[in-house]
């Protein structure tokens, strides 16, 4: 399973950028990054070298955060690949509550979305003969 | 079966020959504190009030306020009427300040004192025979001791537990057999969860059947929580340390408001903003006059309490003036479209949600001539968040809450742990922006 942090950040210009310098400052690399964002809120994501000490270094900090897991696929790196996963997850009734992308060290395309069932998805996936993380 | 009343005399004393009671001993005290107490006399002086122009009780509103202010400038003797050697305790509070107050007993102070809360044990079912587990603090917090000489007064067993090590204070309940128990509402909820995480046995192990809380500000849903939890009668009790401690009023079995023990200590409500007495049923700040009292009387003495006072009758008999739940203090109260909200309402919400630390600040506004109101949290450092849904549904919830609790519906925001500036003594929880408008 692929492993993120979650870090809860009020309605404060530059909660992110200190989020990151935290992480930074640990000599952690940020290696998938997204932010959901609301009005008055908003969910920073992130895949570090180091989501433990990553973890550790913010919740020093007073941030909100949590280590979440995720379903962490490889896909080939061609066009239609994502829609053709999408298309696949649909079909088996899993629902994505969220999803982002990002390469790997070789360029290769990989996936980490959240689901009800982690288990139960990649499970699904594996025996579709998807590659995953 | 338990009786009825500690003092049937007085408790049921009509309403003329109460209010003779009352005059006779206003007239008293009067000239006793002009006698003896300097800011008495002065205060009198200054308006041209002699003694002798309070004839009867219904002259009471012709006298000066005391204020909080006035016991910490005279701090520590100036408002004792008696020589420090006949004086038998004294009690202090600490003030938002860090100042201290201080209140002087003699020992009929005590005694009255004790006879209150005695009053008050009966209406919460207690008699001679009851074990009485004393869990409020002893000190100079008036609660452990005022309690303790209510329950000997009583001729029951005193318990003095005071509070802290609830493993031994479930331990004490359960080998003492107590029937009754005094302390906080909310030490009331951590003890019956402390219990149930222990597998104690409601009603076979403990045998509690009446309680006594009071000293913080409490709803009527903690009460039915600590009712259902402890399979108790739970009771509500006033006191303040200036006047005596638990046992100026206390509330019967029929919940009608609490029983002023108005032979002792006189209850007025005024408006408080013009001052002006005002009538029964209606909410304004608590006045309190003790009539009896030798030590340190104090004359109209502004509790900063919101309340109202009714003359209604009660099925118990008692014919006291009653108190409605005191749900704040003037200082801290805001209105917000035009209704009466206290911080100490949003505060027990909050104590009660998961997720959410009772650190938050209030931020009141004006905007389109509209009040708005947003509540500031913090949330608990073990919350796990990773989806917006998450943190709108708490919102959601927590604004229902607050909603059903105050009746105004307030903004939530939450906020990472820490962002809530702390504060060594009360802490500022309220910025009303429409006052700076
Ligand atoms: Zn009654």
């Amino acid at each position: 399973m692929l492993k993120q942090i979650a870090v809860y950040l009020e309605n404060k210009k530059g909660k992110a950028a200190e989020c990151c310098k935290i992480i930074k400052d640990q000599d952690i690399n940020i290696e998938a990054m997204s932010i959901a964002d609301t009005q008055d809120f908003g969910i920073l994501r992130l895949i570090t070298s180091n989501n433990e000490k990553a973890l550790a270094a913010l919740k020093a900090n007073n941030f909100i955060a949590n280590i979440v897991e995720l379903v962490g696929v490889e896909i080939p790196n061609q066009p239609g690949a994502l829609a053709i996963l999408l298309k696949e997850l649909d079909e088996d009734n899993i629902n994505i509550e969220y999803l982002y992308s990002f390469a790997n060290d070789n360029g290769q395309a990989q996936i980490g979305f959240k689901t009800d069932d982690i288990e139960k998805a990649a499970a699904l996936l594996k025996s579709r003969g998807v590659k995953t993380i | 079966m338990a009786n009825r009343y500690f003092n049937k005399e007085i408790e049921t004393m009509s309403h003329s020959e109460k209010e003779v009671l009352q005059s006779e001993r206003l007239v008293k005290m009067v000239k006793y504190v002009y006698d003896r107490v300097k800011p008495y006399r002065e205060k009198m002086d200054a308006i041209k009030l002699k003694p002798s122009d309070i004839k009867s009780i219904k002259d009471i509103y012709k006298l000066p306020y005391t204020l909080k202010h006035d016991l910490r400038e005279n701090y520590p003797f100036g408002m004792m009427a008696v020589p420090r050697k006949d004086l038998v305790r004294l009690h202090a509070s600490s003030a938002t300040t860090g100042k201290l107050t201080v209140a002087g007993y003699t020992q009929k102070d005590i005694d009255v004192w004790a006879e209150c809360g005695a009053r008050s044990l009966v209406m919460a079912g207690a008699s001679e025979n009851s074990v009485v587990h004393i869990a409020y603090g002893y000190g100079l917090f008036t609660g452990g001791l005022g309690i303790h000489y209510a329950a000997e007064k009583l001729g029951a067993v005193a318990v003095p537990v005071s509070s802290g090590n609830t493993a031994r204070q479930i331990q004490l309940l359960k080998d003492f057999e107590a029937d009754i128990i005094c302390c906080t509402p909310s030490y009331a909820i951590y003890l019956a969860e402390q219990m149930q995480l222990m597998g104690i046995e409601i009603g076979k192990d403990i045998k509690l059947t009446g309680g006594l809380f009071g000293a913080e500000a409490w709803t009527d849903g903690m009460r039915k929580e600590i009712e259902q939890r402890l399979g108790l009668k739970a009771r509500d009790i006033y006191g303040l340390s200036e006047i005596a401690g638990p046992g100026v009023a206390c509330d019967c079995e029929f919940e009608t408001g609490l029983h002023f023990q108005d032979d002792h200590y006189f209850p007025e409500i005024v408006d408080k903003d013009t001052l002006e007495p005002i009538g029964y049923d209606a909410e304004g700040e608590l006045v309190i006059t003790t009539l009896t009292k030798e030590g340190m009387p104090l004359i109209r003495y502004r509790t900063r309490d919101i309340a109202s006072l009714s003359n209604a009758p009660c099925p118990c008999g008692r014919t006291s003036v009653k108190l409605n739940r005191v749900t704040g203090r003037s200082d801290d109260m805001l209105i917000i479209r035009g209704v009466n909200v206290f911080p100490s309402q949003v505060e027990s919400t909050l104590l009660e949600f998961e997720g959410v630390e009772p650190h938050y600040h209030i931020n009141v506004d004006r905007i389109n001539n509209l009040d708005t109101m947003e509540i500031v949290v913090e949330l608990s450092p073990s919350v796990k968040i990773d989806e917006v849904k998450t943190i709108e549904i708490m919102r959601k919830e927590l604004a229902a809450k607050i909603a059903s609790s105050i009746s105004v519906s307030a903004k939530i925001t939450l906020v990472s742990p820490g962002s809530i500036e702390r504060s060594e003594h009360k802490a500022k929880r309220v910025t009303d922006l429409r006052k700076l408008k």
